[in-house]
């Protein structure tokens, strides 16, 4: 556990309230932002810059990935000047084979683990799956906390299990993965935000993209504000990382507001900041060009991976 | 020899008490014969200071009570104005009214007071409100006393029209500064009597006798009394009213062309006349789908 | 955990890095004459003394149009037109027809919203988000929803029989034109009355637009008539003997003046007036939401809301945290063009409002008030003041008893429930308050002291047709919206 992380732990029954119509009507107002020209162009490569290309499927196979990683370093060819994306995710077992194909691009490579999606499995399992696919070569480990125990009000047991994950991880950076689709309520997103937090992580995430729903902006929104508190708490930034159903460009762009107008400037990178998704590069790339040609793009243009 | 009979010394009703006025004044009202009814204060604008601050005392009290206990009370006014209706009719036949028409009245007086105690928990039923707004909130209308309310009573039928004023303020919660009727003051007096050993608590209600040319000026323009009813019918003492009223956005309801005596001459609105409206907005978490539904 | 000392060597930084590029409302569409005439009997005329006053773009200082100034001889014209056609058409005619008139003219604000909305801003100096957003469409909800009482008013009123009172004159503020044209004509008309409506000087262009409309709609000549001008024409409309109803909204000192004005006449009067409302934070409250209340309680439509949320109270325990998150969030209000999309904060309605702004910011200063404005710059010409907040305000400062009209706050801190209440109602106002708190129980309590007719439980700044509002004390008095808005426009047998 890194050092600058409080020793003291917080009584996590005592977490801040959230007032969900409030955040419904924060975030909304985030979508009334008008991003045009250089400002559309500027948000929409920065947005690309901070995608974790994601496939985590049961028939992944060590060619998708190897497709996958391709398409990482090399977005669209025909437009110069593109940023590749921040990292490619994908199941332990095929960290070897995507860290072999991104060399070295500078493209990272993020690893679920700890028994994902669902995360029910005993703790040693969980914790093996993550010194192997850190042994395996992740630079980034996506862990999802464990619900369940969540919900049956042990969040000590919650805090304890990621802290040994973090332990577990080495220099790999861990991405906490609350699940917000399953913990029912605002309140309880910013409890196991703080719980993440407090924990050591290094990233809070919102979803695995298996449950409904995924990331939403006022889910986002809660925990960005976490991290702002935990911030100005601890002295200690955290990254955030919404994954799952942001697949169109502008609500890419209405979450880099989000970002900016409640973190600020030092969060507006990939170090801070991501995008969990498989589609969404692929329309941002037809924005890109939109704005480039004056036309409006066809997905028959852009490769699929 | 027959008994010397004791004679009744008229004083005010100030924050539960009977004080004569601080002025040490009188004036002598008379029948229509041209004899003296008695003694009655001539108050001054420093008693009305004091009813006021008495009022302003009371009102945290009387308009938190729960609307059941005041409408027991108002019951209870009734019950006890009731016991004493003998007095009463003396009372009004000494200001010139005919036995039958002073029973009447004092009846009428009875079942007044039924009639509003019977509104105090059943007004807000009817006319507040839960408002359909279009976001997601709850939203509903109450209605609350206005607060310090100053009563003009009327100056004839002065039984039934100062109860027919005072019932529907006391009923809403308000607490009341009455202005007795002045040739007519006996009852007000009187009145005070009942209220005062009928719970209400002092303060509620506070009676002032005397001249209204002297006082309206001060009910128009004191800035503590938030509202006031006049049940006269002098046009000049209107637009002045109104006038002063102006001051501190006092709201003045003009009661001077009802007839008190009819039957009927009873309603919730009257009650409404010194409530506010009060909305309150709350937002309802929208989890799973749900509608906010109101 | 860091304490409040350390914390305040973080910051977060908010002016450097991506910004968004310039996002101006198209205004190519929109339809604006030179010169507006006064709308009488259904059409539109020229002033009896020629008179013409400019109408001015608050964040260019260009001027827009030419207005008709209305004299006593206009207002009187006007008030003849409305006497006729109540006299004649509208008080015969069917309830529900009258009701379609009045769908009609929601429906063609519906229609035509944009235009409306980018008018509005022009004319006002708000941003293009809250007159498209806010202003436009509740002014047609609030037409359609009174339109549906129309031929229903009986039901409104249990055992009594409501009649319309006859020609109303209606005079109406700067902040929200056309909203408060809707909240003023729409009740009155479904009532059945007809209606001599004033627009604000400073703001006449959406009410001669809605007379373009109403025009267009086929509403009867005379039922509704525009008359433009200042004060004396107001005031000529007040004093009109043919006039019923005095409906009014504007400043607690015109307010008093026409209570006056009316003293002694059988004129109906409604008084919507200032504000000076507490909005009170308690600890328990979710404080990142109640930070965004605080933002559109007071930095709503530049401060210019007789309901603002002006005076905040925060509880002491939180304070800190709060003022440092409201701090950080005037860093992200966008002040600028108020037809830029993006623009948070528009200009100040007039100079003579700036004016009065500015002498209030010094005056807190000069109290001794800690002062803070937010970083942003401003454009060259127009009216502008940035969004500012005074900390260490007590209540016996003038800013936290005045009515400022701007964005100005004044934070005051609390200790316990008992003291917030009486600091919150020790004010001659009483419109509106705001309470934070995740407590339910301390929510009713709190919302049932509060003099104030507008309580806002964990939200701020909330409108709507069917919500009734108006004041307590000198905050004026009837409502107006919901069912208790029809009230002032009716008299029973």
């Amino acid at each position: 556990m890194s050092s600058s992380v409080p020793t003291t732990i917080p009584d996590f029954r005592l977490t801040p309230t959230i007032d969900q119509v409030g955040v419904e009507e924060r975030a909304a107002r985030f979508r009334t932002r008008s991003i045009k020209k250089e400002a559309k162009v500027a948000g929409l490569k920065l947005a690309l810059s901070m995608i974790d290309l994601t496939t985590l499927e049961g028939q992944d196979t060590e060619n998708k990935v190897r497709q996958l990683c391709y398409k990482a370093r090399h977005l669209h060819d025909a437009y110069d000047g593109l940023p590749t994306v921040a990292a490619v995710c994908v199941y332990p077992s095929l960290v070897r084979v995507a860290k072999q194909a991104l060399g070295d691009s500078g493209i990272r490579v993020a690893s679920v683990a700890t028994a994902f999606p669902s995360g029910q499995a005993p703790m040693p399992v969980k914790l093996d799956d993550t010194r192997f696919a850190v042994a395996e070569g992740a630079d980034e480990v996506d862990m999802v906390i464990s619900r369940g125990r969540f919900h049956q009000g042990e969040y000590n047991y919650v805090y304890d299990e990621i802290a040994a994950v973090k332990a577990a991880c080495g220099e790999a950076r861990l991405k906490v993965i609350l699940e917000t689709g399953e913990l029912g309520t605002l309140d309880s997103v910013r409890r196991a935000s703080e719980i993440a937090m407090h924990a050591g992580a290094d990233f809070i995430k919102t979803s695995t993209g298996k449950i409904k729903p995924a990331a939403t902006m006022p889910v986002t929104l809660v925990m960005l504000e976490a991290i702002r508190d935990f911030y100005f708490q601890t002295g200690k930034m955290v990254g955030m990382k919404p994954a799952g159903g942001i697949s169109a460009a502008k609500p890419a762009l209405h979450y880099l507001v989000m970002l900016k107008e409640t973190l600020g400037n030092a969060w507006m990178n990939n170090h801070w900041f991501r995008f969990g998704a498989s589609r969404l590069a692929n329309d941002v790339l037809m924005q890109l060009v939109k704005q480039q040609t004056g036309r409006y793009q066809s997905s028959d243009y852009f490769s699929k991976d | 020899m027959s008994r010397i009979p004791v004679l009744k010394t008229y004083k005010i009703y100030i924050g539960g008490k009977f004080p004569r006025t601080e002025s040490g004044r009188f004036y002598q009202p008379e029948d229509a014969k041209g004899n003296s009814l008695g003694n009655l204060c001539r108050s001054s604008r420093k008693d009305l200071r004091n009813a006021v601050v008495a009022a302003r005392a009371a009102f945290p009290g009387w308009s938190s009570r729960p609307a059941f206990n005041r409408g027991q009370i108002l019951y209870r006014i009734a019950e006890v104005l009731e016991g004493r209706t003998d007095q009463f009719v003396a009372e009004l036949v000494a200001q010139g009214s005919t036995a039958k028409a002073a029973t009447k009245e004092v009846e009428l007086s009875v079942d007044r007071l039924v009639y509003y105690a019977g509104w105090c928990d059943k007004y807000q039923q009817v006319f507040s409100a839960v408002n359909p707004v279009a976001s997601n909130h709850f939203n509903f209308s109450i209605y609350e006393p206005m607060g310090v309310v100053a009563i003009v009573a009327p100056e004839e039928s002065s039984l039934v029209g100062l109860i027919s004023t005072l019932a529907p303020a006391l009923a809403g919660g308000n607490v009341v500064v009455l202005l007795a009727s002045q040739s007519k003051p006996l009852c007000s007096i009187t009145l005070a009597e009942v209220l005062q050993t009928s719970d209400v608590p002092g303060g509620v209600v506070n009676v002032l006798t005397g001249f209204d040319s002297e006082l309206l000026p001060h009910f128009a323009g004191h800035m503590d009394i938030n509202a006031v009813i006049y049940g006269r019918q002098g046009a000049d003492q209107i637009e002045a009213l109104q006038r002063g009223a102006a001051e501190n956005v006092k709201r003045v309801s003009l009661l001077g062309d009802r007839n008190w005596l009819e039957a009927e001459a009873h309603d919730p609105y009257l009650i409404l006349n010194t409530q506010e409206v009060k909305t309150t907005w709350h937002p309802i978490e929208k989890v799973g789908g749900s509608a906010s539904g109101y | 955990m860091l304490k409040n000392k350390e914390q305040e060597r973080l910051a977060l930084e908010f002016s450097q890095g991506w910004s968004y590029a310039p996002a101006p409302e198209s205004t190519d569409h929109v339809q604006l004459q030179e010169r507006y005439s006064l709308f009488i009997d259904g059409k539109f005329v020229a002033p009896s003394s020629k008179k013409y006053f400019p109408t001015v773009n608050p964040a260019t200082e260009q001027v827009i149009a030419e207005v008709a100034e209305a004299g006593k001889k206009d207002v009187d014209k006007a008030v003849k037109a409305a006497r006729k056609a109540y006299d004649e058409v509208w008080s015969k005619m069917p309830a529900s027809e009258r009701g379609k008139y009045i769908f009609r003219i929601a429906r063609l604000i519906q229609e035509r919203a944009r235009e409306f909305a980018v008018i509005e801003s022009m004319d006002g100096g708000k941003p293009i988000r809250e007159s498209r957003d806010v202003d436009i469409p509740l002014a047609a909800n609030h037409f359609f929803y009174y339109a549906g009482w129309a031929d229903k008013l009986s039901y409104a009123f249990p055992n009594r029989r409501p009649r319309p009172v006859g020609v109303a004159g209606q005079i109406i503020p700067w902040n929200f034109p056309l909203l408060m044209a809707a909240w003023k004509l729409a009740p009155a008309l479904a009532t059945g009355n007809t209606v001599v409506l004033k627009p604000a000087e400073t703001t006449p262009l959406t009410a001669l637009k809605l007379a373009e409309l109403i025009r267009d709609s086929g509403l009867p000549p005379g039922v509704v008539n525009i008359v433009t001008g200042a004060g004396a024409t107001g005031a000529a409309l007040v004093s009109h003997p043919d006039v019923d109803k005095i409906a009014f909204t504007g400043s607690t000192e015109v307010g008093k003046m026409i209570q006056r004005a009316v003293a002694g006449t059988n004129k109906k009067v409604t008084l919507e007036l200032g504000g000076k409302a507490a909005n009170i934070i308690f600890e328990d409250a979710p404080l990142d939401q109640a930070v965004e209340g605080i933002v559109n309680g007071i930095y709503f439509n530049q401060g210019h809301v007789c309901c603002a949320g002006s005076r905040l109270f925060v509880q002491e325990s939180v304070a800190h945290t709060v003022v440092r998150k409201l701090k950080d969030r005037l860093k992200t209000l966008i002040v600028g063009d108020p037809l830029d999309k993006n623009t948070d904060v528009g200009a100040i309605n007039s100079a003579g409002q700036l004016k009065t702004i500015r002498d209030y910011i010094a005056l807190g200063k000069s109290e001794g008030a800690e002062f803070y404005e937010s970083p942003c710059a401003l454009p060259q010409a127009g009216y502008w003041c940035r969004p500012t907040l005074f900390t260490g305000v007590s209540q016996s400062h003038r800013i936290a008893q005045e009515e400022i009209f701007g964005p100005v706050l004044s934070i005051q801190t609390f200790r316990t429930v008992s003291e917030v209440i009486d600091k919150a109602n020790n004010t001659p106002y009483g419109l509106s308050a705001g309470i934070w708190t995740d407590k339910g129980s301390k929510i009713f309590n709190l919302g049932q002291q509060m003099r104030a007719g507008v309580v806002w439980a964990n939200t701020y700044n909330k409108f709507d047709p069917t919500s009734p509002f108006g004041g307590y004390k000198e905050s004026g008095f009837g409502r107006e919206g919901g069912l208790q808005g029809l009230a002032p426009y009716l008299q029973f047998d």
